[in-house]
C-alpha cells in the first residue's frame, strides 16, 4: 500500500490530473486532451506529476486510479460509434426518429431535428408484444428472430441494441433475443433495454439502449488499452470509472454499460462541491462550475447531489430542451447553459446583447488569445474590464492581448450599439451573469426550492471570476472558492464513493397498493445495485442502501421522489405510509396538497454506496485576524458601484489563513482568478479556501 | 453610466441606460418563465404538461402584456394578452384589491373554448408617495391559462350544437377576494365537471403560478430598487414596436389573398384571407370564409388572430418576443357569422382544428412576397385521439377511462429543407409515450410508425405522416370523438411540389370512419389512422439525386 491515489478527468479541451499524496494533500496538472487516443494525455500527465512529486510509479505506490471521461459523450455527439442495428417490436421501428413529434424551437421555420442515432434502414423489427402489465399479447416470433439474426450477420453489424415495448416490466423476450444472437454471433456486442435502462417511456429507453450499443465497442477497447498501459507503467492498482450518478464503478461494469459514463466530468464537480459542503457543514449549497463552453449549476442539499432519471446529450440548439437525445440513466441533476469564457457575444434584432451558445473554444479561442479569433467572448470582456491581466493569466503559453479584445468588443457589440469597448464589455458580463442567475432560478423553481440561505461553491476555470456577482444577483450571502478550484472535478473523483443506482418503472396506486410487487421490485433493485458495488469492497465493508420511490397524484405527469425508511419490507400499512410521505413532500414543493386523490408510484430506485470517510469538519470564519493591504493595484471594473476603481491585485499563494481582503480585489492563482466587488470581503480559511461575504454597511455608511 | 448600485441605495432611473433595461427585461422574462414552470409542474391536464397547452404573462396596470413565457402554445399568443383588459373592465377598477384572484373560461374573453381557464392576479406594492406615506399601489397583473381535464357538458368533442352543451361557462369573476377563496364558486365548478379534484387542483395551480410570478416580480423590483414597471414597460414596448415594424418591411406593401378548402364537419369549409401590409402593421381580413357550422369546430376571432400572428412572427421576426407592442402590429377582422368569427352561443369546443389551418392560410397569402421563406402546406391540425373507454358488455360494468393521445402528421417542405416527419406545426404539442398511455388506460397501440410515401414530392419533400393502429383491451370498447381533417383535402404543395397524402380513418376490417364526430370502436377491433403528409416544395425533377436515393434506402419512399 503506497497510499497514493490518482484522479484523471478527460475533458473536451484539457485532461486534468490530480495526485492525492499520502498526507491527503493534492498536486495537479493540466495537459491538452489527445482526441484520438485519450490514454496518451493521461499517461503523459501522470508521468509529469510523478516527476514533479519524485514518485517512482513502478514501485506500486499507487493504490487507486479513478477516471472520468467525455469520450462516450463525444462519440455520441460526433457520431463516431460502432455500426449498430436496433431490433425492436414490430410496429415501433421509428420511435427514435419521430421522437416527441414536436419542435424544440417554436419560432423557427427552418428547424432541423436531430438525426436518430441509428438510421431507419438499420432498425429491424420482430413480432412480439406484451401489455403494460407484462402479459403476452403476441408470442415472440422465434423463426422471424432467426431470420433477422442472419440479416444482422450478413450486413456485418458490430453492435446490436434490443428494445421491446414494455420490456421494463418483463424482459424475457429481449434476453431470449440476446441469447439467440450470441449463439449465432458470439463476438458481437449486444445491449438490451431491460438491463441498460428499465424505465417506462419507449423513446427514452430505446434511445438509451441505442446509445449504449453505439459506444460500447469503442469504450470497451479504450478501457482495456488504458488499463494495459497503466499496468505497463507499474500502475497495477484497480482502475475505476466515475459514472454520471456521481459514484465509482468497475472497468468491467463500465465496459458493459458505457452509457453510464456520459456525464462523468460534471458529476465529479458535483461530488467535489458536496465534499466541500460536508467539510463546512453547509446543508444547502449551490454548486457553480464554469468552464470554457458552458456553466453548470446544481443544488446540493444535505451534502448529497440529487440525481435525475433522465437527461439530454448533445443539445444542438442553444442548449434547448428537446434539441438533444434523451438518455435515461441516473445522473446528477444539474442545469447546463451555453455560458463559458469562450462564449461569443452578439447583438440581436432588438439591439440586445446575447451571449452564446456558440463558443470560440480553444481554437481560435477568444480574440485576446491572438490565435485568429475575431468574435468577442466573455473572456475578452473580462480582460477589457481589467479583471484578467496578461501578467497574471494562468495559462502561461497564451499571450493575452487587450488590444485585440477591445477591437473584438467594438466589432461584435460596441459599433452596433454605439458603446465604447469598456461599456460593451460591461454589457457582456452583465448579460452572461444574468443568464446564469436566471438559469439557477429556473432550476430552483423546477425543483421546488427557494435559494434563500444557500451557499455558493464556485470552481472551474471561469466560475470564480463571476461568482461574487452571481451571489449578489441570487441574493446569497456566502461564496466559497475552494482550493483546487481549477481541477475540482478530478479532485471530486477521489472523494466519490463506490455506488450504483438501479432504477425500474413499476406502477401501483395507494388506492390498490401492490405490497408484494413493490417489495419484489425493491429487493431485486437492491440485489442489482449490490452486485455492482460489492466486488469493489472488502467483505466486511458496510454499505449505505438508499431506497426511493417517485410518486405523483394520479393524472399528473411529473413525479416527486420520496425517500423510504430503512430496509424494512412494506406491510399492510404501506399505502398509508407512502401517502403521508408523499403529501408532506408535495406540500413542501407546491405549498398545498390535494385531498382524496389516488397517488401512484411510477419508478423505484435503490442506490447502494460505500461509506466514505466524512471530511474533517472545518468552521468557516468571516472574522478576520488580519487585513492584507494591497501590494499592487490596477484599475478594474467594479460591478457593485458600476465604475472602474483602483483594485487590489493579490496572489492567492501569498495569503495566509485568517487574512481578510476588502473588495474590490482580484485574487489570482495558476488556474483561475477570483474577483470580488467593492462591498465584498474575502477571508482566507485555514484549508486554503476563500470565503466571500458582503461587508455590512451600518446606518452611517461606515463599514464594519 | 450606472449598471447597478449597492442594495438599498436609491437609483436614479436614466432613460438612456439601455443595458440596465435589457437586464431588467431579461429578468422579467425569467420571472414569467418561472411562473410557467410552476404551472407545468403541478398540472393534471395532459395537454398542459405534455403539450405545453398553457401560457403565462405579466401585464402593466392598463392590462398591456409586457412579457410572456416562451413556454406555451401559439393558440394563447394574443388570446391571453387580450384577456386581461377584459378582467379589468368586468371586475371594475374600484373592486380590484390586494389578495384578489380572478377567473374566467369565457371563449370570447379568454382563449377560445371552455376548456381553457384563465386566472389573473393583480400585483400591489407599497410605494412611498411625495408626502412620505406608503400606499399600496396597483403595479400590474399576472395571468396564466391552462387547458383543464374536463369542463362538464358533453365532454371534449365537436358534437355540441351550442356552447351551452360544451360545459360550464364561468364569467369573469373573483376566485378569491382579499385572500379569501370564493367557496361558492368552487362548489359550483365541483358539481359541474368530471374529475373535479383535478380541475379544482389545476385552478389552484394557475393561481399559485401567478403567485410565484408576483413574488418574483416584487423581489426583482426590490433588487433593482424601482417602484413599478412603467418605465421598463415603456422601454420594452418602444424597442419591440420599432423592431416589429422593421421586420414587416421585409414584405412588400400591398394586398395578398389566399384560400384554402378543408374538410370541416359534414361539408367542406373554405378559409379565405385578404392580408394587407402597411407601414404600421399587417391586417388579416377573413371575408369570404364559410359560414359557422352547426357543430363545435367554430373559431372565436381571437383564436384565429393568434394563429395569424404566430404565422407572421415565425416568417418575419422569429426573434421578437410576444408582448403588447409586437402583437398590436398584427390585427384581424371578419364579418359576423363566418366560421373564423364565431359568436356566442356558437359551439367552439374543438376550435383548434380550423384554427391551426389559419397559420398555413396566412403564410400562403404572403408566399409570393417571401418565396424563400414560406413552406408548403402541412398536415396542420393535430390528429388527437380522444376516447372514453367503456364496458363492452353492459352486464359486466367497468369504470370508464378517458384516453387522450396527441399525434401529428407531416409538415410542409421548406424552401431549402424537407418537411418534418410526424411533427406538430403550428401547434407546439408533444406526443405521449405509448407505454405511458397503455399504463393509464385500457388501450393497446399496436403500431405507431412512419407512413412511407405520404410526403408530397418536390425538390424538397413534404414531411411524412404516420400510421397508428390501436384498439381497446379485452372487455372494453371506445366511444371516441373524431376530430381529424385533411382526409378529403390534402396539404397542397408549393412552387411545383406535389400534395401531401390525404389522411385515412378506418377499422382493420376495412370499415371506413368519418373524420369528425362520435363513433364506436368495438371490442376486438382495431382503429387505423393514416395521418396526412405535408406538401412538397419545388419541382420534383430538381430533387438532389442523393436525397432521392437516401429516401429509397431508408424506406421513406418506396
Amino acid at each position: 500500500m503506497g497510499g497514493i491515489r490518482i484522479g484523471a478527468d478527460v475533458g473536451g479541451t484539457f485532461t486534468d490530473l490530480v495526485i492525492e499524496r499520502v498526507d491527503g494533500t493534492y498536486a495537479s496538472t493540466k495537459v491538452l486532451t489527445t482526441y484520438d487516443a485519450p490514454e496518451q494525455a493521461i499517461l503523459a500527465g501522470v508521468e509529469q506529476l510523478a516527476v514533479d512529486e519524485g514518485i517512482d510509479l513502478s514501485s506500486g505506490v499507487v493504490d487507486q486510479f479513478v477516471h472520468g471521461t467525455t469520450l462516450a459523450t463525444n462519440a455520441l455527439i460526433e457520431r463516431r460509434g460502432a455500426r449498430t442495428a436496433l431490433v425492436t417490436t414490430e410496429g415501433f421501428r421509428d420511435v427514435i426518429e419521430t421522437r416527441t413529434e414536436s419542435r424544440f424551437e417554436q419560432y423557427d421555420l427552418n428547424i432541423v431535428l436531430p438525426e436518430p442515432l441509428i438510421e431507419r434502414k438499420d432498425r429491424l423489427t420482430v413480432s412480439e408484444r406484451r401489455d403494460a402489465r407484462g402479459a403476452v399479447l403476441l408470442d415472440f416470433d422465434e423463426d422471424g428472430a432467426r431470420a433477422l439474426i442472419e440479416q444482422i450477420a450478413d450486413v456485418g453489424y458490430e453492435s446490436v441494441a434490443v428494445g421491446f415495448i414494455h420490456s421494463y416490466v418483463d424482459g424475457t423476450n429481449e434476453r431470449r433475443f440476446r441469447d439467440m444472437l450470441l449463439e449465432r454471433l458470439p463476438d458481437i456486442s449486444v445491449s438490451i433495454s431491460c438491463e441498460v435502462s428499465p424505465q417506462m417511456r419507449e423513446y427514452e429507453r430505446f434511445n438509451t439502449v441505442c446509445a449504449n450499443a453505439y459506444v460500447q465497442p469503442l469504450m470497451a477497447s479504450y478501457l482495456v488499452r488504458l488499463r494495459d498501459q497503466l499496468q505497463a507503467r507499474g500502475i497495477a492498482c484497480p482502475l475505476y470509472l466515475v459514472h454520471s450518478g456521481g459514484g465509482l464503478m468497475s472497468v468491467e461494469s463500465a465496459a458493459e454499460f458505457p452509457v453510464r459514463l456520459v456525464e462523468s466530468g460534471p458529476a465529479g464537480g458535483a461530488i467535489f462541491a458536496a465534499d466541500i459542503a460536508a467539510r463546512y457543514g453547509r446543508d444547502r449549497v449551490l454548486s457553480f462550475d464554469m468552464g470554457g463552453t458552458t456553466a453548470k449549476i446544481s443544488l446540493i442539499d444535505d451534502c448529497r447531489p440529487a440525481t435525475a432519471k433522465t437527461f439530454e446529450v448533445d443539445r444542438t440548439a442553444r442548449f434547448k430542451k428537446g434539441s438533444g437525445m434523451p438518455i435515461s440513466i441516473p445522473v446528477i441533476d444539474m442545469i447546463e447553459i451555453g455560458a463559458g469564457g469562450g462564449s461569443i457575444a452578439s447583438v440581436d434584432s432588438l439591439d440586445q446583447i446575447r451571449i452564446g451558445p456558440h463558443s470560440a473554444g480553444s481554437d481560435p479561442g477568444p480574440a485576446a488569445y491572438s490565435l485568429g479569433g475575431l468574435d468577442a467572448t466573455v473572456t475578452d470582456a473580462n480582460l477589457a474590464l481589467g479583471r484578467l491581466h496578461p501578467d497574471t493569466f494562468g495559462a502561461t503559453d497564451i499571450n493575452l492581448s487587450p488590444g485585440l479584445a477591445d477591437e473584438a468588443l467594438a466589432r461584435s457589440v460596441g459599433n452596433r450599439l454605439g458603446l465604447d469597448a469598456n461599456t460593451a464589455a460591461v454589457g457582456v458580463v452583465e448579460v452572461v451573469d444574468e443568464n446564469m442567475a436566471n438559469a439557477a432560478r429556473a432550476h430552483a423553481v423546477e425543483n421546488g426550492k427557494d435559494l434563500g440561505g444557500y451557499t455558493m461553491i464556485a470552481f472551474g476555470g471561469g466560475a470564480p471570476l463571476h461568482a461574487a456577482r452571481l451571489m449578489d444577483k441570487l441574493g446569497l450571502d456566502e461564496l466559497v472558492v475552494p482550493s483546487g478550484a481549477g481541477v475540482g472535478s478530478a479532485i471530486g473523483f477521489l472523494v466519490a464513493p463506490f455506488s450504483y443506482e438501479a432504477v425500474r418503472s413499476f406502477y401501483t396506486s395507494t388506492h390498490d397498493f401492490d405490497v408484494a410487487g413493490s417489495n419484489a421490485v425493491l429487493d431485486s433493485l437492491t440485489d442489482e445495485a449490490l452486485s455492482f458495488v460489492r466486488p469493489a469492497l472488502s467483505a466486511a465493508a458496510d454499505v449505505t442502501v438508499e431506497r426511493q420511490v417517485s410518486m405523483r397524484y394520479k393524472g399528473q405527469g411529473w413525479e416527486i421522489p420520496v425517500m423510504l425508511d430503512a430496509a424494512s419490507p412494506f406491510d399492510g400499512f404501506a399505502a398509508e405510509l407512502l401517502s403521508a410521505k408523499f403529501t408532506k413532500a408535495y406540500e413542501e414543493f407546491f405549498g398545498r396538497a390535494i385531498d382524496d386523490l389516488a397517488i401512484e408510484t411510477v419508478s423505484w430506485s435503490v442506490r447502494v454506496s460505500s461509506i466514505v470517510v466524512a471530511p474533517e469538519r472545518i468552521e468557516l470564519s468571516s472574522v478576520p485576524e488580519s487585513t492584507l493591504g494591497a501590494t499592487s493595484t490596477r484599475d478594474a471594473y467594479d460591478a457593485v458601484s458600476g465604475t472602474r476603481l483602483p483594485t487590489a491585485v493579490i496572489t492567492r499563494d501569498d495569503l495566509i489563513p485568517g487574512v481578510a481582503i476588502i473588495g474590490p480585489a482580484i485574487i489570482a492563482e495558476a488556474q483561475t482568478t477570483t474577483v470580488i466587488g467593492s462591498h465584498h470581503v474575502c477571508t482566507m480559511q485555514r484549508d486554503g479556501a476563500l470565503l466571500v461575504t458582503r461587508v455590512r454597511v451600518d446606518q452611517q455608511g461606515a463599514r464594519s | 453610466m450606472t449598471i447597478t448600485e449597492p442594495p438599498g441605495s436609491q437609483r436614479t432611473v436614466n432613460a438612456a441606460d439601455t443595458l440596465h433595461y435589457q437586464v431588467m427585461w431579461n429578468r422579467l422574462i425569467s420571472v414569467v418563465e418561472q411562473q410557467a414552470l410552476a404551472l407545468i409542474r403541478t398540472a393534471f391536464s395532459t395537454s398542459v404538461r405534455e403539450a405545453g397547452d398553457l401560457s403565462a404573462g405579466v401585464f402593466d396596470p392598463q392590462g398591456r402584456m409586457i412579457a410572456q413565457a416562451v413556454t406555451g402554445t401559439p393558440g394563447h399568443v394574443n388570446t391571453m394578452a387580450d384577456a386581461v383588459p377584459h378582467f379589468i373592465n368586468d371586475i371594475g377598477p374600484e373592486r380590484i384589491f390586494p389578495g384578489d384572484v380572478y377567473i374566467t373560461n369565457d371563449p370570447w374573453k379568454g382563449t377560445g373554448h371552455l376548456h381553457d381557464i384563465t386566472v389573473c392576479t393583480p400585483v400591489f406594492r407599497d410605494i412611498v408617495g411625495a408626502d412620505g406615506t406608503a400606499n399600496e399601489t396597483l403595479i400590474g397583473y399576472f395571468a396564466s391559462t391552462a387547458h383543464v381535464v374536463d369542463i362538464g357538458g358533453r365532454g371534449y368533442g365537436p358534437d355540441a350544437k351550442e356552447v351551452y352543451e360544451e360545459g360550464i361557462n364561468i364569467p369573469i369573476m373573483k376566485w378569491a377576494e382579499r385572500g379569501r377563496l370564493n367557496q361558492d364558486l368552487v362548489n359550483i365548478i365541483r358539481v359541474n365537471v368530471r374529475e373535479s379534484d383535478q380541475v379544482i387542483g389545476d385552478i389552484h395551480g394557475l393561481a399559485a403560478s401567478n403567485e410565484t410570478g408576483r413574488r418574483r416580480l416584487l423581489d426583482m423590483l426590490d433588487e433593482f430598487a424601482i417602484d413599478d414597471l412603467i418605465d421598463l414597460a415603456g422601454f420594452v414596448f418602444d424597442r419591440t414596436a420599432a423592431a416589429t415594424l422593421q421586420a414587416i418591411t421585409g414584405v412588400e406593401k400591398g394586398t395578398y389573398t389566399n384560400e384554402m378548402v378543408v374538410d370541416g364537419y359534414g361539408e367542406p369549409v373554405t378559409l379565405a384571407v385578404t392580408l394587407t401590409v402597411a407601414d404600421d402593421g399587417m391586417h388579416a381580413d377573413f371575408t369570404g370564409t364559410s359560414a359557422v357550422c352547426p357543430r363545435g369546430i367554430n373559431v372565436p376571432l381571437g383564436y384565429a388572430h393568434a394563429y395569424f400572428t404566430y404565422g407572421m412572427l415565425v416568417a418575419l421576426a422569429p426573434e421578437l418576443p410576444n408582448n403588447f407592442a409586437s402583437l398590436s402590429t398584427f390585427t384581424v377582422s371578419a364579418p359576423d357569422g363566418v366560421i373564423l368569427n364565431a359568436k356566442h352561443p356558437d359551439p367552439v369546443s374543438v376550435r383548434h382544428v380550423l384554427g391551426h389551418f389559419v397559420t398555413d392560410l396566412c403564410l400562403g397569402a404572403i408566399a409570393t412576397a417571401l418565396p424563400d421563406r414560406v413552406p408548403a402546406e402541412g398536415a396542420g391540425a393535430l390528429w388527437n385521439f380522444q376516447a372514453s373507454a367503456r364496458s363492452a358488455d353492459v352486464s359486466d360494468p367497468r369504470p370508464p377511462v378517458e384516453i387522450l393521445m396527441f399525434n401529428s402528421g407531416g409538415t410542409g417542405a421548406r424552401p431549402r429543407l424537407d418537411g418534418l416527419t410526424s411533427t406538430a406545426f403550428p401547434s407546439g404539442v408533444r406526443t405521449m409515450s405509448v407505454e405511458a398511455t397503455e399504463q393509464v388506460g385500457p388501450i393497446v397501440i399496436w403500431r405507431k410508425e412512419i407512413r412511407p410515401d405520404s410526403g408530397g414530392v418536390g425538390e424538397q419533400r413534404g414531411g411524412l405522416g404516420q400510421i397508428i393502429e390501436l384498439g381497446p383491451t379485452e372487455g372494453y370498447q371506445f366511444d371516441f370523438s373524431a376530430m381529424f381533417d385533411r382526409i378529403d383535402h390534402p396539404a397542397r404543395g408549393r412552387h411545383g411540389g406535389g400534395d401531401g397524402a390525404p389522411g385515412k380513418v378506418y377499422l382493420d376490417d376495412g370499415t371506413p370512419f368519418a373524420g369528425k364526430g362520435r363513433q364506436i370502436v368495438p371490442e376486438g377491433a382495431r382503429l387505423v389512422l393514416e395521418l396526412p403528409g405535408g406538401g412538397g416544395f419545388g419541382d420534383p425533377a430538381d430533387r438532389d439525386p442523393e436525397a432521392a436515393q437516401h429516401d429509397r434506402v431508408q424506406g421513406y419512399v418506396s
